[in-house]
């Protein structure tokens, strides 16, 4: 109950920021930091919550992008309905690959692997066939009305990410809070003591990457109708997928708030280093992977994980090296 | 209860399990005993559906489960524990306990109190918050215990739920078997600790090479001479016998 209290009031605090921080740039850059905390929750579920590391959330990510973007374009399917669309077509190829990957019993780095496979099949195909604009990519038109789910606000695009990334979070909540988490963490730690004590693992795995993928594609869908531009690389490629690992991983995997202090702290230092060196090409990436190196290194549980071995340590249950 | 009917298991052409037959009543506490790589180990996963057999059926309460999936066989009412605790490391006692109540129970409050009921019971009360992966090797049997006595299972099978715990921790878990029985769940356990085979068990099955070489009372059994060779080499039966007929009163 605590633990509900504080998201929702760091959330409330979030959808203020509208309403004090009057620089599109900054605003922009908060934005963006929620929009990855989205994609880290999304990959946090399957990860820290169903145990399956997966390097290729941009499946899920491109699949719901590519849907609300063709939907409209090519049948004049309203975007709200393929926002939706977008979050069950995620959903729907999350569990497809989960169905081959789980029966076969791929775990760990095999499982991993495999994902990164399928976004890269996607990324091709999408690039060689013609009703995704192949590799041209496909522009969304412009027509800027909320009916369009497109906003001449800023701030409507902000309280945009916020809602779909609060009901992300809420999510997280509930499993933290319930049988299907509770049985998450089971299969996460030890499939057969699970299952012989009655735990379905291949259900529970196929719900937990099924949220996963509607998650992301939702953030999906959010991103098309944000930057109004997709191609194959930007759907597909590994840049979505590297960030949705990083925010949980550098946050802290299987916490509730792991993947926004993540985001948070990547998104700061990325600026930081942006105003220190300039603009340079690539940079944000170099950035990334050496705090991933450090978090690894030094804090392996992530930035919560920190918070909790401190914790242990004030109480004295020295635990703290775990 | 269970019926367990020309069982055989081969691993790359070892016979691990070579044409069992069991049964356990209802009710009863049932013990298979038998010498290291006998096979018992093997007998419990391929009655749970851990491991599919080569030939042979396993019936629980007149349902074929021969090859149905473990955690469809512990819905029924059958629930293994393991030799080699598999503790849920880094959740507490209360949350590993708590999956168990889940099989029943929906609501995670619910749930979590009967896991408190549960370690109650066997002796984990005062542990709960404790980190699973932070108990002692006795503290870890247990809570294989728990776990499975929390999703409120017909038929309990232990494996070596005493191995490793020293005589005093024997014998505060021997009366908790006991009452569970009392309170209507019919146990099967495997167990090289003869006090404890001996004081609980109705009935006892002899396994050796994956052969059931003898089954009877457990008072019985322990005088078969087949048996006595098992455990202790060729020969001993007879001589055992023969200084049996000067010292036994
Ligand atoms: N998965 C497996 N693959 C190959 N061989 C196996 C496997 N599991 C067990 N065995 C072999 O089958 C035989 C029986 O093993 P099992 O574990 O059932 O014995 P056990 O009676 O439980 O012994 P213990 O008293 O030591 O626990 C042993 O020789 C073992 O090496
Ligand atoms: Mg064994």
């Amino acid at each position: 109950m605590r633990q509900l209290i504080i998201l929702l009031a760091i959330f409330a605090l979030i959808a203020l920021t509208p309403l004090w921080l009057t620089s599109e740039f900054w605003l922009n850059a908060v934005l963006l930091t929620v929009y990855a905390a989205l994609l880290g929750q999304a990959w946090n579920i399957l990860a820290g919550f169903g145990g399956q590391f997966s390097f290729g959330h941009a499946l899920f990510f491109g699949t719901g992008a590519y849907c609300v973007a063709v939907l409209q374009i090519q049948f004049g399917v309203n975007p709200w309905i393929g926002f939706v669309l977008g979050g069950l077509l995620g959903a729907l190829v999350a569990l497809a690959m989960g169905f081959l990957t789980f029966r076969y019993g791929l775990r760990g780095s095999y499982f991993a692997l495999v994902t990164l496979a399928f976004a890269e099949v996607f990324r091709i195909l999408s690039n060689s066939v013609s009703f995704t604009g192949a590799g041209e990519g496909i522009l969304i038109p412009l027509d800027r009305q909320a009916s369009q789910m497109q906003f001449t606000q800023l701030s409507s695009y902000f309280w945009l990410i916020c809602a779909i990334t609060l009901a992300c979070f809420l999510t997280v909540w509930w499993l933290q809070n319930g049988r299907l988490g509770a049985r998450m963490m089971a299969v996460r730690d030890n499939e057969e003591a699970a299952a012989a004590i009655g735990v379905n693992a291949m259900s529970v795995k196929l719900q937990a990457i099924a949220l996963s993928g509607f998650f992301s594609g939702l953030a999906g869908v959010f991103y098309a109708q944000k930057f109004l531009y997709l191609d194959p690389s930007i759907a597909f490629g590994p840049a979505v997928s590297v960030e949705s690992l990083l925010v949980a991983i550098v946050g802290g995997i299987g916490t509730l708030f792991g993947p926004l202090l993540g985001a948070a702290v990547l998104h700061i230092f990325a600026e930081l280093v942006r105003h220190v060196i300039g603009d340079e090409p690539g940079l944000s990436m170099a950035v990334y992977g050496s705090i991933l190196v450090i978090m690894v290194l030094f804090a392996p549980r992530g930035i919560a994980g920190i918070g909790r071995s401190v914790r242990s340590v004030l109480k004295g249950t020295g635990d703290a090296g775990r | 209860m269970l019926d367990v009917k020309a069982l055989s298991k081969s691993f790359q052409g070892l016979q691990a399990v070579d044409n069992v037959t069991m049964k356990v009543a209802e009710g009863s506490i049932v013990s298979l005993i038998g010498p290291n790589g006998a096979g018992k180990t093997t007998c419990f996963a391929l009655i749970t559906g851990f491991h599919a057999p080569t030939s042979g059926t396993v019936h629980f309460d007149a349902t074929d489960i021969t090859n149905m999936k473990p955690h469809r066989i512990a819905t029924r009412g059958m629930v293994r524990t393991f030799q080699i605790v598999q503790p849920f490391a880094g959740q507490t006692v209360r949350e590993n306990i708590a999956v168990g109540a889940h099989l029943k129970i929906a609501g995670r409050r619910d749930a979590l109190n009967k896991a408190q009921e549960i370690a109650a019971k066997v002796g984990l009360g005062a542990m709960l918050d404790q980190d699973a992966g932070d108990l002692t090797v006795a503290g870890r049997k247990r809570l294989e215990v728990a776990r499975a006595l929390a999703t409120d299972p017909k038929l309990l099978l232990l494996d070596e739920v005493m191995a490793g715990l020293n005589p005093s921790e024997i014998r505060d878990i021997i009366p908790v078997i006991k009452l569970l029985r009392d309170e209507g769940v019919t146990i099967f356990l495997i167990e090289h600790v003869m006090q404890a085979v001996m004081s609980l068990s109705d009935h006892t099955f002899v396994l050796n090479q994956g052969k059931l070489i003898a089954e009877g009372a457990p008072a019985k059994v322990a005088r078969d001479p087949q048996v006595i060779e098992a455990y202790l080499g060729k020969g001993m039966a007879k001589r055992m016998a023969d200084q049996g007929a000067g010292s036994d009163a």
